[in-house]
C-alpha cells in the first residue's frame, strides 16, 4: 500500500499527518516514510537519526569543441532554450536542461555527450527498528524538485507500508508524488484559503485516478463550508483535529502527537485503515 | 519601481494575510501579482474586479496521429519521461508526464508524431482598491508553474510600470516556481514561524535567495505559539546579519478576516493587526533606503 499525503494550501500539517501515521503504524510493523517535498523537506526534523546519503544526478550535455562544426542543430531541437550556439562556441544553461537527450541526438557529428549532474541528494535512515526514514533534498538553487522526487520513490522497500509526504501546490511536483500512489490524504485547513485549495487538490488526485479522502487539520469548529464541499464531491473527512495549542506546541519543537499523547496513536491508525478501504485493499 | 517579493519557504506561514495588509498599508501606488499560482489565494482577500484574462500556454505536449503510427514503439524507447503508454492496441502520450521535449517527434520514422500547443491556465488581471492584481489560473496537475510565473510578473510590470511599489505574494517552497518569482526582484520578506520545520525552510529559502542578492528581511508569525524557537530565529538573524522587521502574534481575528475576506488590517485593532502595523513602517523605511541607493 503506497499512501501520500497532499493539500494543495501549504502549511496545513501534511508532514505532521504523515510523521503521526508512520509513527503509529511502526508500533506494528515496518513502516517506509518518504519526504517528497524536497523543495523543504522536514520529516527528518521529527525523526533525527544519523543517515547514509547519496547524490541524485540528472544526465547533461558536453559538447566535444573539437567536433563541434557549430552547425546550430542541437539549439535549435532543444524546446528549453538549454543551448545556445554562437559561432565559435556553445552557451549550456544546466538549469534550463530538462535531461531529454534530444541534443545527442540531433548531433550530425556526434559531438554531444552526457555526463551526471549532481541536482539533490537522498538520505536514508532507520530511526526506529521498523521505520525506514527516505528524504529526498533538493539542492538550494536547482529548480528541478521532479527528478528527486522520482529517485526518492524509487527507493520504498517492496511489502512495506509506503508513506508519501508530498509539496504544497498542485503542479509537477504533486504529480510526480502521487504518481502509481493507491489512495492519498488531502489535509485541509477550515479557511476560504484552505477550501479553495483543497478543491484544486481533489481535482489532481480525481484526475490522476487516486482515491483521496480529507483530514481537516486545527478545526476551530466552523468546518460547515468543507463538511459541505466533502458531501459535494463523495470526500469521506477521515480524521478531525481540533485547533490546540499544545498541539501546535508539540509540533513546533519537532516532537510528535502520537509519542507525546499515546491516545492519538489508535486515531492516526484508524486513518490509515479508513485509507486502506479508501484503495479497495481489505486486509 | 521596487519589487518586492513576500516569501516563507514553509507553506502556510501567513504568506498570503501578510501580503494583502502590506498591500493596505504600504504608501505609494503598487501593483499586486501572485506568484503561488498553483494555489493562489491573494485574490480571496483582495475583493477584486476582474478586467480580462490571457489564456497561458505552457510548454507544447506530443501527439501521436494513431492512423499514421506503425507501433514500432521508437517513441517508447526514447522517451525518458516515460510518457508513452502503450494501451494494448495503439500508442498514447500521457499529457501528465509529457514534458514536450520533442525527441519522439525526431524518432519516430513515419513522422507519426506532432508537438500541439496546449492551454495550461489563464492569466487574469483585476482592479483592487489598492490598484492592478495580475494573478493566474494554473490547470490543476499541469506543469510550467515557473513559467507562468515569469508570464504573471511580465503582465504586471508591463501593465504597470510606472507604479512605486511591484509587490508579489511568491510560492512555498525552494524550486522552480519561487525562483523563477524571485529573480530580478530588489527584496524579499520572508515570512516564517517558531518551529523546527519553520527554521529549518527559512535557512534554506535565505541561501536560495542570496544567490540572487536581493535585500533580505525577516518576519516571524504567530511568534508567541513556540517562544525558545522565535529567540532561535532572532539569534540567527542577528549572526547572519538579516533584519527582522516584524513579530506577529498568534491572533484569531486573522482567520476570522480571511473568512470574511479581507486583511487583518481592515478588521479594527487587533494584535496582529497592530504587529503588521509595526512591519509596515519599518519596511516602508527600508524601501525607501533601497530606492535612495539605486
Amino acid at each position: 500500500m503506497k499512501l501520500a499525503v497532499a493539500s494543495g494550501k501549504g502549511g496545513t500539517g501534511k508532514s505532521m499527518v504523515a510523521a503521526n501515521i508512520a509513527y503509529a503504524l511502526s508500533q506494528t510493523g515496518p513502516v517506509t516514510l518518504i519526504d517528497c517535498d524536497v523543495e523543504e523537506p522536514d520529516l527528518h526534523l521529527f525523526f533525527p537519526a544519523p543517515s547514509t546519503t547519496c547524490d541524485v544526478t540528472v544526465r547533461v550535455p558536453v559538447v566535444d569543441e573539437s567536433a563541434c562544426d557549430h552547425c546550430g542543430k542541437c539549439g535549435a531541437f532543444c524546446q528549453y532554450g538549454a543551448l545556445t550556439v554562437l559561432p565559435d562556441r556553445i552557451l549550456f544553461f544546466p538549469e534550463l536542461c530538462h535531461s531529454c537527450g534530444g541534443c545527442t541526438l540531433v548531433c550530425p557529428k556526434y559531438a554531444i555527450r552526457e555526463e551526471p549532474r549532481r541536482i539533490g541528494m537522498l538520505g536514508i535512515s532507520a530511526p526506529l527498528p521498523t521505520l525506514t526514514l527516505i528524504t529526498g533534498t533538493l539542492d538550494e538553487g536547482s529548480p528541478h524538485a521532479v527528478p528527486v522526487i522520482k529517485e526518492a520513490k524509487t527507493q520504498a522497500l517492496g511489502g512495506h507500508v509506503v508513506i508519501i509526504d508530498t509539496a504544497p501546490g498542485t503542479s509537477c511536483p504533486v504529480v510526480e508524488a502521487l504518481d502509481g500512489c493507491d489512495a492519498c490524504i488531502l489535509v485541509t485547513e477550515s479557511t476560504p484559503f484552505g477550501l479553495h485549495d483543497l478543491q484544486l487538490a481533489a481535482d489532481v488526485a480525481a484526475r490522476l485516478g487516486v482515491p483521496a479522502g480529507i483530514v481537516i487539520n486545527r478545526s476551530d469548529g466552523k468546518d460547515g463550508e468543507t463538511l459541505r464541499f466533502c458531501i459535494d464531491h463523495d470526500l469521506e473527512v477521515m480524521l478531525t483535529i481540533p485547533f490546540d495549542r499544545e498541539i501546535a506546541a508539540i509540533q513546533s519543537r519537532g516532537d510528535l502527537l502520537c509519542r507525546e499523547r499515546p491516545e492519538w496513536q489508535k486515531d492516526f491508525s484508524a486513518l490509515y485503515a479508513k485509507c486502506r478501504a479508501l484503495a479497495g485493499v481489505d486486509t | 519601481m521596487i519589487r518586492l517579493a513576500v516569501i516563507s519557504g514553509k507553506g502556510g506561514t501567513g504568506k498570503t494575510m501578510v501580503t494583502a495588509a502590506l498591500a493596505r498599508l504600504l504608501k505609494g501606488t503598487l501593483v499586486l501579482a501572485d506568484c503561488d499560482v498553483d494555489a493562489a489565494n491573494l485574490a480571496l482577500v483582495t475583493s477584486p474586479h476582474l478586467l480580462s484574462t490571457t489564456p497561458f500556454m505552457g510548454m507544447k505536449s506530443a501527439l501521436i496521429d494513431p492512423a499514421a503510427c506503425v507501433k514500432c514503439a521508437e517513441c517508447e524507447a526514447y522517451c525518458r519521461f516515460k510518457a508513452v503508454d502503450w494501451l494494448g492496441n495503439v500508442f498514447r502520450i500521457n499529457p501528465f508526464r509529457c514534458e514536450g521535449c520533442a525527441v519522439c517527434t525526431f524518432v519516430c520514422p513515419v513522422k507519426a508524431i506532432t508537438l500541439q500547443p496546449r492551454q495550461t491556465g489563464e492569466i487574469l488581471y483585476s482592479e483592487t482598491a489598492r490598484g492592478h492584481l495580475v494573478h493566474a489560473r494554473l490547470v490543476p496537475g499541469a506543469g510550467n508553474s515557473g513559467l507562468l510565473v515569469h508570464a504573471v510578473k511580465k503582465m504586471a510590470m508591463e501593465q504597470d510600470r510606472t507604479c512605486d511599489l511591484f509587490l508579489i505574494d511568491g510560492p512555498p517552497g525552494t524550486g522552480c516556481p519561487l525562483i523563477s518569482t524571485i529573480s530580478g526582484v530588489d527584496a524579499v520578506l520572508v515570512v516564517t514561524e517558531p518551529s523546527v520545520s519553520g527554521v529549518h525552510d527559512l535557512k534554506r529559502v535565505v541561501t536560495v535567495s542570496r544567490q540572487f542578492r536581493p535585500r533580505i528581511i525577516v518576519a516571524i508569525n504567530r511568534f508567541d505559539l513556540n517562544i525558545s524557537q522565535t529567540k532561535e530565529i532572532e539569534a540567527w538573524c542577528r549572526e547572519e546579519n538579516i533584519p527582522l522587521l516584524g513579530k506577529i502574534p498568534f491572533d484569531p481575528a486573522v482567520i476570522e478576516a480571511v473568512r470574511a475576506g479581507i486583511p487583518v488590517t481592515d478588521v479594527g485593532a487587533s494584535p496582529a493587526a497592530q504587529a503588521i502595523q509595526i512591519l509596515a513602517a519599518k519596511l516602508e523605511v527600508e524601501l525607501t533606503n533601497l530606492d535612495n541607493n539605486r
